[in-house]
């Protein structure tokens, strides 16, 4: 068993866990507001959101880099705000696995919010809740599986990211060295034990999701468009 | 309900303003009331190709019906006085309370969950995230509890929910469902219930169980109820007043023995019906299979009922079903003769509509042909006879022919 990379697959867990994390808090709203009814703005942001769908990490990788660098705007918007260093760091994998995973969160969020339309709304401001109160005590748990989805698959997305980390992260053992970049490195030392030991861990815990997303019945495009919903 | 309509037969819509007395028999004679009604409503909104330009006032007592055809806005209507159309223009003032008002000056828009009104949907919409306890207990939940005055004991008993309260929505039918949505809506303790044709979505036997019920809610809980229908059968059981609205206009507005009739020709509706509440079961005839009725002193003869004497049902006495005849003696199988005074006559398409009134005061509906009109030479004011066909017991599943 020490052939597994542990302290890799335990970075990837952390990493994942916290960008999950964040993008659901940060998501949520974002998917609520995209699932009203179209606007020119909607479109551009929605399109934004799902850049990294199609765009290479690398490019994604590279363009954060520069942005997040210590000559970066953010990065040294952030240095001046005393904040961490953004680039080969923990906090750097972050702030680009969210930017990488943020469609994967978004997406089942905003078609749940969507399909469930504006009339459960309705019917609960008319018994007196207010609008965050509908949100939590209303769409919330009529919409969890999507929340389930999203959770699911922004983690296991999170996990398998390979090109943001490796430009942003700069694969330094026990701290960027995520397992997906634990398994490059070790094919290329020719220690293919090493590479297959962690790559089973990765896709066991892969299909797992997968399998549990199928279950929950809340798979990936579950949710069909439907009307847009009004808060 | 019987004596308004004379004070309020003037009470007619003109162009805008209409009035609609939720009360029964409040004035008897002339002049209006000193005090505000309870609800003035004035709405504009344009989607689409359909505009809405209505206004109306509400007395807090009794059920108003907002009458018309599908497309009329009648629905659309109904959320704005709930507040959930905020594109809506105009003003709404319930019980002296201003609740929207876009006049720049003093611009007001309550929003939904801050006016005290319980809104019952057409398809209930109840959260299937919760069985029937929480979703009565939703609204019940949010409200203040020095504002509560309604019961939950009271409301599970009176819609007999108490096996349903553990279920899920989703194994509930289509009747259970209504009397769980109008449950939700009135436990939170409303000051105006509106309901959005609750039945329409109900095949005929869960109606007939939901509508007593729902012809005695405004008195039982004392909430004045607005309801929306395109059913005239419906209107005539459950209100004493109504709006009539057509192609988002207010065509007329009062009370429900002064427009029925003319509502009724305009609309040819097969439902042109009136109901006759509280006649009590004399005795039975058990030779002739038949039920013999007290209804203001004159007998009814109904087809046999498993009703102890004493009991007392409701009538409902279809337009169709009613001739009129100038004497008496003629020798026919209708068992049934109302004497009754000729109030007014109807156009309607094919025929007649004739406004009748019992000697108890009460409104009758006959539609005869113009040709029976002129060979008759009726006019109002005339004595005559009302021969009923046919009544049905309300309740009861299927008409009771005699």
């Amino acid at each position: 068993m020490d052939a597994i990379d542990g302290a890799a697959l335990l970075l990837s867990a952390r990493l994942a866990a916290v960008t999950t994390l964040v993008l659901l808090v940060l998501g949520t709203p974002l998917a609520w507001w995209l699932a009203r009814r179209r606007t020119l703005a909607r479109a551009v942001v929605s399109s934004l959101v799902s850049l990294p769908l199609v765009l290479p990490p690398t490019v994604l990788g590279f363009y954060l880099l520069v942005l997040l660098g210590p000559q970066g705007t953010v990065g040294r918007l952030v240095d001046a705000l005393g904040g961490p260093r953004l680039v080969f760091s923990f906090p750097g994998l972050v702030v680009g696995s969210c930017v990488f995973s943020l469609p994967f969160v978004v997406t089942p969020l905003r078609d749940a919010f969507a399909a469930l339309g504006s009339r459960p709304l309705e019917a609960a401001a008319t018994l007196r809740a207010r609008p965050l109160d509908r949100f939590v005590s209303v769409v919330v748990p009529l919409t969890r599986p999507a929340f389930l989805t999203a959770a699911m698959l922004g983690f296991a997305h999170t996990v398998g990211e390979f090109g943001v980390v490796l430009m942003l992260g700069g694969n330094i053992p026990g701290r960027t060295r995520t397992a997906s970049l634990a398994v490059f490195e070790a094919v290329e030392r020719m220690d293919y034990d090493r590479a297959h030991a962690t790559s089973l861990v990765l896709l066991g815990f892969a299909f797992c999701v997968l399998l549990a997303a199928h279950l929950l019945g809340g798979g990936p495009s579950a949710a069909p468009r439907d009307r847009g919903v009004r808060p | 309900m019987s004596a308004h309509d004379v004070a309020r037969d003037g009470a007619r819509a003109s162009a805008g303003e209409a009035r609609a007395p939720l009360a029964d028999g409040t004035a008897a004679s002339g002049g209006e009331p000193a005090q505000a009604p309870f609800v003035q409503a004035a709405f504009r909104l344009a989607r689409g190709g359909f505009s809405l330009d209505a206004s109306f006032v509400l007395d807090g007592r009794g059920a108003c019906a907002l009458f018309g055809p599908s497309g009329a806005g009648k629905t659309t209507l109904l959320r704005c006085l709930a507040g959930l159309e905020p594109d809506a223009r105009g003003r709404l003032v319930v019980d002296g309370e201003t609740w929207h008002d876009d006049a720049p000056s003093r611009r007001v828009f309550r929003p939904p969950w801050m006016r005290p009104v319980g809104y019952v949907f057409q398809d209930a919409q109840l959260f299937a995230h919760l069985d029937v306890r929480g979703n009565l207990r939703f609204g019940e939940r949010r409200v203040p509890r020095s504002d509560r005055r309604v019961r939950f004991d009271d409301v599970v008993g009176w819609f007999g929910l108490d096996a349903l309260l553990a279920r899920r929505v989703g194994s509930l039918s289509g009747g259970e469902r209504q009397r769980v949505a109008i449950g939700r809506a009135l436990l939170t303790s409303p000051r105006l219930l509106l309901m959005d044709e609750p039945l329409s979505a109900l095949d005929v036997e869960a109606r007939a169980r939901i509508l007593p019920r729902l012809a005695a809610l405004p008195r039982h809980f004392g909430i004045p109820v607005l309801y929306v229908s395109h059913a005239l059968s419906e209107v005539a059981r459950l209100c004493d007043a109504l709006v009539w609205l057509d192609a988002g206009r207010v065509r007329a507005a009062g009370g429900l023995d002064a427009l029925l009739p003319d509502v009724g020709a305009a609309t040819d509706d097969e439902g042109l019906s009136v109901s006759l509440h509280g006649c009590r079961v004399a005795r039975h005839h058990p030779g002739d299979e038949l039920s013999e009725l007290s209804l203001d002193g004159a007998a009814l003869f109904v087809r046999a009922l498993d009703l102890a004497p004493g009991t007392t049902v409701e009538l409902l006495v279809h337009a169709r079903d009613v001739s009129v005849a100038l004497a008496a003696g003629e020798r026919s199988s209708i068992l049934n003769e109302l004497p009754a005074r000729l109030v007014s006559v109807h156009e309607a398409r094919g025929g007649v509509v004739l406004r009748l009134q019992t000697v108890g005061g009460r409104l009758l509906l006959a539609r005869i042909t113009k040709r029976s009109l002129r060979q008759l030479e009726l006019r109002p004011g005339v004595e005559l006879l009302a021969r009923v066909k046919s009544v049905s017991v309300a309740g009861g599943a299927s008409p009771e022919l005699v």
